[in-house]
């Protein structure tokens, strides 16, 4: 009888589990924005700022917005999450989709407290990171993304 | 786990192995959670330690092999495919076989404790596994995608 107990007690501590992580997977976070009021581009005491640069990213920033996608190779998500981010930024001529792979860039998982594939930090057109979409993502959470991102351009193609 | 050097346009573009009914793992997943389910019935017994063995046994093939290579995908191909509507997407092996590794590692830990006379890992180990196998089966959680980056954080910092 115990055992019995203790198997629906994990079942339901998995199912709570499932569902708490479907709720939350690739919906759009923003940076607090207490700390996004410290001017940054102010380098930190590392010298680093919370900038990213063309360099950086090895592509140009979006004019409004650059989704920076963070893939590792073990992640069928990841792949999902690129072929929706491409897709929109072939609608958006203002924002810009990059896909790094994690092993290949340890320091922005670093430096960005990176815990899980795929993550896409979203970046305005200074390339500030401004918020993140953590897990996989669809159509609508990444175009939630892309209207949250501070910026004076209006005109939404395809945001609705 | 040094793979071939790639540039970051290359991640979505490389050539991927061939691909496989990304139901296949999901429906081996749901056979294992039911095995582990029954190992935590069993408790401490004899009979609990020899069903965990097979499951460790079960994930080793799908470490090596990919989760299409273990019996559960045989299952799948011979009693279920057959019955279903062609896949719409096919999915890499390799995100599975990570999973069937983090199996291995979970339930096989748990298998040496209790050979060693530690009996109660066997219904712990058990539920840590139940737990992962029960939501890659009803959630599609991808195990490697929630742990693989935490792993390469802490070999990077050790290296």
């Amino acid at each position: 009888m115990v055992r019995v107990l203790l198997l629906v007690v994990v079942l339901a501590a998995a199912t709570g589990l499932g569902l708490w992580w479907r709720a939350r997977n690739g919906r759009y976070a923003a940076v607090d924005a207490s700390l996004l009021r410290r001017d940054a581009g102010t380098p930190d005491d590392d010298g680093r700022t919370d900038r990213l640069t063309a360099d950086d990213l090895g592509a140009e920033l979006g004019t409004r917005a650059t989704f920076v996608q963070l893939s590792s190779e073990v992640c069928a998500p990841c792949r999902r999450t690129h072929s929706v981010l491409a897709g929109l930024v072939a609608d958006r001529p203002d924002a810009v989709h990059v896909d790094l792979d994690v092993e290949e860039h340890l320091d922005l998982v670093r430096r960005f407290q990176v815990l899980r594939t795929p993550t896409t930090l979203v970046l305005d057109a200074q390339g500030t990171v401004v918020g993140r979409l953590s897990g996989a993502t669809d159509r609508r959470h990444a175009l939630a993304a892309l209207d949250a991102v501070p910026g004076s351009c209006t005109d939404g193609v395809a945001a609705r | 786990m040094s793979g071939p050097e790639t540039t970051p346009a290359e991640v979505a573009a490389r050539p991927t192995p061939a691909g496989i009914d990304p139901r296949g793992p999901r429906f081996g997943a749901a056979v294992t959670a039911v095995l582990l389910a029954v190992v935590l019935l069993l408790g401490t017994s004899t009979a609990a330690t020899v069903l965990l063995a097979v499951i460790v046994a079960s994930f080793a093939v799908g470490a090596v092999r990919g989760a299409q290579g273990t019996w559960q995908g045989w299952l799948f191909r011979t009693l279920v495919r057959p019955r279903l509507a062609p896949p719409t997407e096919l999915e890499d092996p390799r995100p599975p076989r990570f999973a069937q590794l983090v199996g291995l590692v979970v339930t096989g830990v748990g298998l040496l404790l209790a050979l060693v006379g530690v009996g109660v890992a066997v219904p712990v180990s058990a539920a840590l596994a139940l737990v992962a196998a029960f939501l890659n089966a009803v959630f599609g959680l991808c195990l490697g995608c929630e742990l693989y980056l935490l792993g390469l954080r802490l070999r990077s910092r050790a290296a």
